[in-house]
């Protein structure tokens, strides 16, 4: 018997919880291509991120022709029409463009600012939550709701349906990640259209009452659609709406729990956040370093034949970019396994680069600043549990399904 | 012993800018980052303490800024001396002293000269001297304008369709003033991008309610008996009435005060090897002058070593930062400035970026977008390879035209791209003004691959 390929021991859940070292490994071929199926992973820091500069690659599932590429249109494959995420230009700044003009400057330079005291408020009645108990589940009982809440009163979700959509997003979510999909069960993919539909049609019901009763919500917004560019046609706010619902609370749910789980393992700086909260705004960047919620974008191709160090990559295959390989890779960054919020050139591929990068990094930064200083400043004695805890299924939006953590007391 | 000159340098020497605007003080901090710890003295002939200019033509224009506050962000404290409102006059080179013009001299182990630009005046002098007609460089010069401007002004002539021109009739718009340019060339902004790209240029202007007069000189400002400006008479014999005129023909530079000094400087700026160091007169390095920003005039490999002049805010910092860094280290620790020439404009709500050196590109391919839409990537080729890129409102393509410049990467461009045009699919003339016409508005400049420059005179003097 073989020794499983590189990739499958990627995507191999029994390496969730340390990926590090196979990504050192992959990192010694910075671009991999193991079998004819199987796609090509660019893991070094530069190469991603001029490939994330490059307009012969991609995002657009269409250009795929590869082998394996069948199952990963079928997600997407549903009535509702590709989301910008999957879109190349002209559509995806088309659509990118109007749904900024209703998140962020300069038609509403204050969305996401203005939101800063609700974020406290709602961080502050989670924690106060927690004081009940002597072991937390930080997943369960904050990292969690707190994004889902933000994002519901964000584009204007009623919060109380999160049990409804949960049920639609889970499946949605799990179709995103290559290890399920390289098994290309026909029952599971079919699975996740219907629940990207049914999400779809769910949010279809709010969007009719806002165009009849708008407010100051994104949804409301997205359907008005007043701005140079027109408006989305009903599909596209639905599945523009679907994109940010996901994007907005799976990725951050990682970022705080990730956060958490770092600076228990490096206490001194858990330590010195509670005496400088500013130290947040560092702390944060070097976790999308370190730690990136998306480890990698697995939804790419090229245009044309390509060439990267050297290595032929022809038109149509899947190329993977691994975001959290080229975050530690020694060429760019010193010392780049040391968790060190004090470097002086704070970089990441975390929000990804080019024209897709984070739409929604500003109020990303903002939640996780915001939630790590306040768990810190209120968290007496806070104790990793287990270590390390267990982790989600998935290999693109990684981080732990549990984090218990023991606890003094909660600090008022 | 050359060690040991760089160590007692960096320990107590003395090192002396002249120009305290932006290159001025990034070469001060990156000096103290580096640890410099000797006497550090920059000397200014503005009042102020340095500022930023490129807000001066944008949101400070607007009423978004004030002009009175566009101040550089400090990155450290400096602990440097400050003779600020009063020029350098002259430059001693053996004897290592700048002369002020108060009288006094400044001695120093080592020099920064990043003296910059200045806006060109209208070349008659008592036209120049009518109110209402304005040129944009300083702080001064905004805050007057501005004024201007804002209480009551209602026709506002700009002279020279440039990059500046180009924000200030932008601005002038957005304020509901009535706005006409006049442009030599056939377009706005044909020096620094080409005709194909000024074209669409044009179109902005037409679209947002300027009245664009092209291949048009301006021949005479005419005052009423109270000395302020009435009109503006055309080469086509027209006649513009006007209350405000805005001179933005270019820029000249700041080299008189070195003039018999021995140094290669003169009106194309003042010549220096890829290190920063300054050339005398007679294509010979010195050792202990420096320059940096506008004024600077230095050879890039990228560009076959042509000296390059960029009038480009991106250039002074990392001209000053590398100028910093080689006046206090020793010979083998030395970098090359070699930064790509990186230039960005607001105007009429478009963002307009460019890498590279446009003007050196015979060729022009829009890979991304339609120029149509005003929204494109188009790159510039020369004799086979990618020189330059321009984008309008798709900044997010520009690093990787950067890095086909950096590869000397083929053109034309025959690979699809996303978003690849059936317009983009052949390359076109750039169409760039001959050369050897003055234009106005090119913010590269090649200037040829003498180091020094032929018509300054050497006259000892000073000493
Ligand atoms: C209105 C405006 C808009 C701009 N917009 C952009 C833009 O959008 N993008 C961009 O890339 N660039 C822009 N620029 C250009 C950018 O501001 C310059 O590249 C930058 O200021 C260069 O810095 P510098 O320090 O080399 O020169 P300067 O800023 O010109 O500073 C030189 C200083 O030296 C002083 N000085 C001159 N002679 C003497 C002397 N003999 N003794 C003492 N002091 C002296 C001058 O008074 C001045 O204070 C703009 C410039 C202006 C004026
Ligand atoms: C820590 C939190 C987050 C991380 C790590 C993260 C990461 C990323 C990454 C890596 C991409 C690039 C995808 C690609 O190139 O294919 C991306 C895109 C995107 N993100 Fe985020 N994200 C986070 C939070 C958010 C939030 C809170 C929102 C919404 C409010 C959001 C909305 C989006 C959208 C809409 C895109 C698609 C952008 C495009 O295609 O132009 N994200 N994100």
């Amino acid at each position: 018997m073989t020794e499983p390929s590189l990739v499958a021991r990627i995507t191999d859940f029994a390496n969730r919880a340390d990926p590090y070292p196979l990504y050192a490994e992959l990192r010694r071929t910075p671009v991999l291509h193991e079998e004819d199926d199987d796609p090509y992973v660019i893991s070094s820091y530069w190469d991603i991120e001029s490939l994330l500069h490059d307009p012969r690659i991609s995002s657009d599932a269409t250009n795929l022709t590869a082998a394996g590429a069948d199952e990963l249109n079928q997600a997407e494959n549903t009535g509702l029409p590709p989301s910008f995420i999957r879109l190349d230009p002209p559509e995806h700044d088309r659509l990118r463009r109007i749904a900024n003009s209703a998140f962020g400057p300069p038609h509403k330079p204050r969305r996401i600012d203005g939101m800063r005291g609700e974020l406290h408020g709602i961080v502050a009645g989670l924690i106060d939550g927690l004081a009940s108990g002597t072991e937390i589940d930080l997943v369960d009982q904050f990292a969690y709701p707190f994004p889902v809440t933000v994002i519901c009163r964000l584009l204007g979700v009623p919060r109380e349906d999160e049990p409804r959509f949960r049920s639609w997003v889970d499946p949605v979510v799990a179709s995103l990640d290559p290890e399920t999909r390289q098994g290309a069960d026909p029952d599971f993919v079919r699975k996740a259209q219907e629940a990207r539909t049914q999400l779809g049609m769910y949010l279809a019901g709010l969007v009719e009452e806002r165009i009849k009763d708008p407010r100051d919500d994104m949804l409301s917004d997205l359907a008005a659609g007043k701005g140079p560019d027109g408006a989305m046609t009903m599909m596209e706010v639905l599945s523009t709406a679907v994109l940010l619902l996901i994007a907005g609370h799976e990725t951050t749910v990682n970022l705080i729990t990730n956060g958490m789980l770092t600076l228990l393992r490096h206490p001194e700086y858990l330590q010195r956040l509670r005496e400088e909260p500013e130290l947040a705004v560092n702390i944060v960047e070097e976790l999308l370093r370190y730690e990136p919620p998306v480890q990698l974008l697995p939804q790419r191709t090229c245009i044309t034949d390509i060439e990267v160090r050297g290595v032929p990559i022809p038109k149509g295959s899947r190329i993977w970019l691994m975001l959290a390989a080229g975050n530690r890779d020694p060429e760019r960054f010193k010392d780049p396994e040391r968790f060190d919020p004090d470097r002086d050139d704070l970089q990441h591929l975390g929000f990804g680069s080019g024209i897709h990068a984070c739409f929604g990094a500003p109020l990303a930064r903002l939640e996780a600043q915001i939630a790590l200083a306040e768990l810190a400043r209120r968290l007496e004695n806070p104790r990793l549990v287990a270590d390390p805890p267990p982790y989600r299924p998935n290999a693109v939006l990684r981080g732990p399904r549990h984090l218990p953590v023991a606890v003094d007391g909660v600090l008022p | 012993m050359a060690a040991d000159y760089v160590d007692w340098l960096r320990r107590e020497g003395r090192i002396v800018i002249v120009g305290a605007s932006l290159a001025g003080l990034r070469a001060a901090e990156t000096l103290r980052a580096e640890g410099f710890t000797g006497s550090l003295t920059l000397i200014g002939d503005e009042p102020y303490e340095p500022y930023d200019r490129p807000p001066l033509s944008k949101a400070v224009l607007l009423g978004k800024a004030s002009p009175r506050h566009t101040e550089l962000p400090r990155r450290r404290h400096l602990d440097a001396e400050w003779r600020l409102g009063v020029p350098a006059a002259g430059l001693d080179l053996t004897g290592k002293r700048v002369l002020l013009a108060d009288g006094e001299e400044v001695e120093y182990d080592r020099l920064l000269i990043a003296t910059g630009v200045r806006a060109r005046p209208w070349p008659v002098a008592e036209e120049a001297e009518l109110d209402g007609v304005f040129v944009l460089r300083t702080r001064d010069d905004s805050i007057a304008l501005t004024e201007r401007l804002r209480a009551g002004a209602k026709r506002v002539v700009v002279i020279g369709a440039g990059f500046a021109g180009s924000e200030v009739a932008s601005a002038c718009r957005e304020m509901g003033l009535e706005v006409t340019v006049a442009e030599r060339a056939g377009a706005p902004l044909v020096g620094a991008l080409g005709g194909v790209i000024g074209a669409v240029a044009a179109d902005l202007h037409l679209e947002n309610g300027v009245d664009l007069r092209t291949h048009v000189t301006v021949t005479a400002l005419e005052g009423d008996p109270m000395g302020r400006v009435r009109s503006v008479h055309l080469s086509d014999e027209s006649v513009v009435e006007a209350d405000v005129v805005v001179v933005s023909l270019g820029s000249l530079r700041n080299t008189e005060w070195l003039s018999g000094s021995g140094l290669g400087a003169g009106p194309r700026g003042i010549a220096s090897d890829a290190g920063c160091r300054a050339f005398d007169f007679r294509g010979i390095v010195t050792d202990d002058v420096f320059v940096a920003g506008d004024v600077a005039r230095s050879p890039h490999a990228l560009f076959g070593y042509q000296f390059l002049s960029l009038e480009h805010w991106g250039n002074a910092v990392a001209q000053a930062e590398t100028a910093a860094h080689n006046m206090i280290c020793s010979a083998s620790d030395r970098r090359p400035h070699m930064w790509m020439p990186a230039f960005w404009s607001s105007q009429f709500g478009v963002n307009i970026k460019s890498v590279g050196v446009p003007p050196m590109g015979d060729e022009l391919m829009i890979i991304q977008g339609s120029t149509a839409e005003r929204r494109f990537v188009g790159v510039y080729g020369y004799k086979g390879r990618i020189v330059a890129g321009v984008t309008f409102d798709n900044a997010r393509w520009l690093e990787y035209c950067q890095r086909q410049i950096e590869q000397g990467a083929p053109f034309p461009v025959e690979y699809p791209t996303v978003d690849r045009r059936p317009e983009g699919r052949k390359a076109v003339p750039a169409d760039f003004p001959d050369p050897s016409l003055p234009t106005h508005g090119p913010t590269v400049t090649l200037s040829g691959y003498s180091p020094a420059d032929r018509r300054l005179v050497f006259t000892p003097g000073h000493h």
